[in-house]
């Protein structure tokens, strides 16, 4: 941190006003409807697979927490910081993988096996992100892709560690009992929960820290920064960390809850489908990334079970090909909503419930993330 | 007197959200040099800029008697707007030659003729990158492609920001002649120059118009001077910009 | 010795690969400050119409392969120049939304090729003299480097002559320079955006081509696997500079092969060469300015 006058804005987390209040209150209320749905029979035909009680609706579910609670943390680097990454699948990867890896290399348990799996990911972030911060906008998001596409290769080739393209199994030696087989889905659907709300906590805290105002206000404006003594390299770089570090940490429970991880983790496609779950939800919305996650990943299964029915085969090629192709939908989708819904998800809800025009508030936003 | 050749009425732009041009409104007659002036940062150049819609703008602008506020900057130009920038901004990686030829306009460039005989050192630079060319030098290229073609008006932005005494001369000399053919609004902090150019003087003020009238009427006042332009009008001493 | 000789002439075969993807995606970020990232699906594109139309023809003549270029350069020309008026004209100055959109396309666009020619490789069969071997300083090299090596000189010099002698060129070189000053001076240049995303489009589906027959096949991941890797030379080589890529090309490929041949670790030399470049010169080799 820097050591430069405190500016006047000197909000922190100890002053919640009653409009602070409400995110946190919010983020009580999805917990807790989030927290009995394993005891329930809800059934939603058409988004989930079967009631919720099920394990395979739960471990869908838990996908949608993790990938939430991961495109939380994208939101911190590309909506609060302004930096467009297109490597931050490598953070979660080596979450993943180092895991995996210590797991079945060592005698650890699994909360200290995750913990310095996040404590290599949060090092290696902090090498990689001081070199990838030396350049900033369009730069930026090519060096961090290629950093990505390193880690990706070295995953691959390195198949006596990471398992190569077979991909890593879960070692289960020292994993607690309670959080194997697919009967005991539900306890990793808590364990995804409350890695999710705690990623929230952590991005709500940064965002209303010295650091985090400075990070808004350098994306805006980086000259007024540096004005004012600050330096916006290390703001960015805490940023960075932090965001690579709660991609780790997300990167873990996926491991666990997918018992395994395969390349496909580490791809940049991967980082391409976070950008795509963000802008879905609407740059720069806390919960529009959550949305934006729990849309992609169900939207994701159900168009890839509908590749498979019985409807689409019997089409014609034309229709057929591209709707057997749950991506070119998306990609499709994803770009009618750029083009046409600047804002994404939550700027539609928030147009829909204000009735004023916030298009332009939100196109500026994602002009000012240059 | 005849109509004004730009009528520019509440004019407001903003860059980067911020408001820098509020509310300006003038006029530009249809002959002579119109002077625009004010503090460094009132807003002049992107008073001009929104003219030619390089920033955000909203308001009334008629280029002789018919509306360009809406039409993108290459149309503006295209009716017959030609722009000396401030900074002169040629293009350093093309030759003198290319840099003039980028300017030319099909049928109106009718002041090939006029820019040779003002600017005989360009004419032996032709094949020179513009880049390596002297401050000097640039402007004239800068002023160049303004003149090569035929033009309703021209917006001159602070053509004689950091020059030598000397090319401070040549420059205002070659605007003169220019001016004979061509309305100017002119952007200028050498008081001298404006003395020399100017019949009319537009004074900004944190975006705002807060002054209008004769250039002499001005220049001869230097209480008024200093009050709104923040120099004094002392006959003889240059203006040594960077 | 005449190992080093195959290595330096299949790097610069590599390398001529890297150069007609990078520099449509170099003169495109300079003039509009767009990262194409659909950039390689018109290189796959271009393989993938190659490919089809060369097996129509009878696959392995030199008239089936030429034709093959040609429709695979045109392919890539066309499916660029409506990239550009269809989705990137239309976010006009929004640049991360144009790269998002060229995002999505990405995605969509190699789904759509996965469904159509399905995701294992496809084998590509050409000339037979392709196949063969010429014998240089002793080494036996493979002739498709010869032609890999050709073709970029001819587009470099291509590309080159219409930056200098066209009127087109001259709006391009000067709308890299400083862009709102040509549109001040009367020129709509957006026209010239439609023109460099086709011949982008036009050197990448030639690229797609020439790949398929560097490496053997054509699948649907052709072009973003080749894509990473101009990425990083068009910034190692300086975003914008036409010149910065040709010799980023060279060297990332070269070294590339190298580090592959001696240690097995070209891709990751080719990173470090980045980290080393970003920390010595953050513009890249011959980049003028930092975008921030
Ligand atoms: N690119 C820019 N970004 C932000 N503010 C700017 C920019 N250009 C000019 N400004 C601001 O706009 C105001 C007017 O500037 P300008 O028109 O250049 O003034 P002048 O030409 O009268 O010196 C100044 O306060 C300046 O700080
Ligand atoms: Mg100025």
């Amino acid at each position: 941190m820097t050591d430069a006058p405190a500016p006047a804005r000197r909000a922190g987390w100890i002053r919640i006003t009653r409009a602070g209040w409400f995110p946190l209150a919010l983020a009580v209320v999805f917990g807790a409807v989030a927290a009995v749905l394993p005891l329930l029979a809800i059934e939603i035909p058409g988004v989930l697979p079967g009631p919720t009680y099920l394990p395979g609706t739960l471990q869908l579910l838990a996908l949608c927490l993790i990938f939430a609670a991961l495109a939380l943390s994208y939101h911190l680097l590309f909506g609060t910081a302004g930096m467009l990454s297109f490597g931050h699948a490598l953070y979660f990867a080596l979450g993943a993988y180092g895991l995996g890896v210590l797991l079945q290399r060592t005698d650890l348990g699994l909360v200290p096996a995750i913990a310095i799996a996040v404590a290599i990911a949060t090092g290696i972030a902090l090498a990689l992100g001081a070199v990838s911060l030396r350049v900033a906008g369009i730069s930026f998001a090519m060096v961090t892709l290629a950093f990505a596409q390193a880690g990706s290769v070295l995953v691959r080739r390195n198949a006596w560690l990471t398992g190569g393209e077979e991909g890593l199994r879960l070692d289960t030696r020292n994993v607690p009992e309670f959080l194997i087989g697919v009967l005991n889905t539900r306890n990793v659907y808590w364990v995804a929960l409350v890695v999710l709300l705690a990623v929230f906590l952590v991005v709500v805290w940064f965002e209303r820290s010295r650091a985090g105002h400075v990070a808004v206000a350098s994306r805006e404006n980086e000259l007024r920064v540096r004005v004012l003594g600050l330096r916006p390299f290390t703001v960015k770089l805490l940023t960075f960390v932090i965001a690579s570090a709660l991609a780790a940490l997300t990167g873990t429970i996926y491991f666990v809850l997918q018992s395994g991880a395969t390349p496909r983790a580490t791809s940049a496609d991967f980082t391409l489908t976070l950008l795509v779950i963000v802008v879905l939800g609407g740059v720069g919305s806390r919960w529009g990334a959550v949305v934006g996650a729990f849309v992609y990943t169900l939207l994701d299964q159900r168009l890839t079970a509908f590749a498979a029915s019985d409807a689409v085969a019997g089409l014609p090629d034309a229709l057929r090909i591209p709707l057997s192709e749950p991506l070119f939908i998306l990609g499709t989708l994803f770009i009618l909503v750029v083009l046409f819904l600047p804002g994404g998800i939550a700027g539609t809800v928030r147009r829909a419930s204000s009735g004023r025009r916030v298009t332009r508030a939100a196109r500026e936003r994602l002009e000012e993330a240059e | 007197m005849s109509a004004p050749v730009l009528v520019v009425e509440g004019l407001s732009a903003r860059i980067a959200g911020q408001q820098v041009v509020e509310d300006v409104s003038f006029e530009v007659p249809a002959r002579g040099v119109t002077a625009l002036l004010g503090r460094n940062g009132v807003g002049k150049t992107s008073t001009i800029r929104a003219v030619l819609g390089l920033i955000e703008r909203r308001g009334l602008v008629e280029l002789a008697g018919e509306r360009i506020d809406a039409l993108p900057t290459h149309r503006i130009v295209q009716r017959g707007v030609g722009y000396v920038p401030e900074d002169r901004e040629v293009f350093g990686g093309l030759t003198v030659a290319e840099n003039l030829r980028l300017a030319e306009r099909g049928s109106d460039a009718t002041g090939r003729e006029l820019v040779r005989e003002l600017f005989p050192d360009l004419v032996e630079r032709q094949a020179q990158s513009a880049g390596s060319l002297s401050g000097g030098q640039q402007q004239m290229v800068s002023i160049a492609r303004a003149l090569i073609n035929r033009n309703a008006v021209l917006l001159v932005d602070e053509p004689t920001k950091g020059l030598a005494p000397l090319i401070v001369k040549d420059v205002a000399d070659a605007l003169a002649r220019a001016a004979e053919a061509v309305p100017i609004l002119l952007v200028e902090q050498n008081l001298q120059v404006v003395r020399q150019l100017a019949e009319t003087v537009v004074v900004l003020e944190s975006g705002r118009v807060v002054h209008r009238g004769p250039a002499a009427e001005l220049l001869d006042d230097p209480d008024a001077t200093t009050r709104l332009l923040g120099v004094h009008a002392e006959p003889g001493a240059e203006e040594g910009e960077r | 010795m005449s190992t080093i000789v195959l290595l330096l002439v299949t790097g610069l075969g590599l390398g001529a690969l890297y150069f007609l993807v990078a520099s449509g995606l170099s003169l495109i970020y300079g003039l509009m400050g767009v990262l194409n990232f659909a950039h390689g699906s018109f290189l796959t594109l271009g393989a993938f119409a190659g490919f089809e139309l060369a097996r129509r023809l009878g696959g392995d003549s030199w008239p089936a392969l030429i034709a093959s270029l040609v429709l695979g350069s045109a392919v890539g020309a066309l499916a660029a120049a409506l990239t550009e008026l269809l989705l990137i004209r239309r976010l006009y100055e929004r640049h991360i939304e144009q790269v998002l959109v060229t995002v999505g396309l990405s995605l969509a666009t190699v789904a759509l090729f996965e469904g159509i020619w399905g995701t294992d490789p496809i084998y590509v069969s050409a000339p037979a003299w392709f196949g063969q071997t010429t014998e240089l300083l002793g080494a036996r090299i493979p002739n498709d480097r010869f032609v890999l090596i050709g073709v970029a000189a001819l587009v470099l010099l291509g590309i080159v002559a219409f930056l200098r002698f066209t009127r087109y060129g001259l709006i391009i070189r000067a709308g890299v320079e400083n862009r709102p000053m040509v549109t001040a001076l009367g020129i709509d240049v957006r026209r010239a955006f439609t023109v460099v995303f086709a011949i982008g489009g036009a050197a990448a589906g030639l690229g797609g081509v020439l790949a398929s027959h560097y490496f053997g096949y054509v699948s649907a991941q052709l072009g973003g696997s080749l894509l990473i890797f101009a990425f990083i030379v068009t910034v190692i080589g300086g975003l914008g500079s036409l010149s910065g890529a040709a010799i980023a090309s060279v060297v990332v490929a070269v070294l590339q092969q190298f580090a592959n041949f001696y240690w097995g670790v070209g891709d990751l030399v080719v990173v470090l060469l980045l980290a080393g470049v970003l920390l010595l010169r953050p513009a890249g080799i011959l980049g003028k300015k930092v975008h921030a």
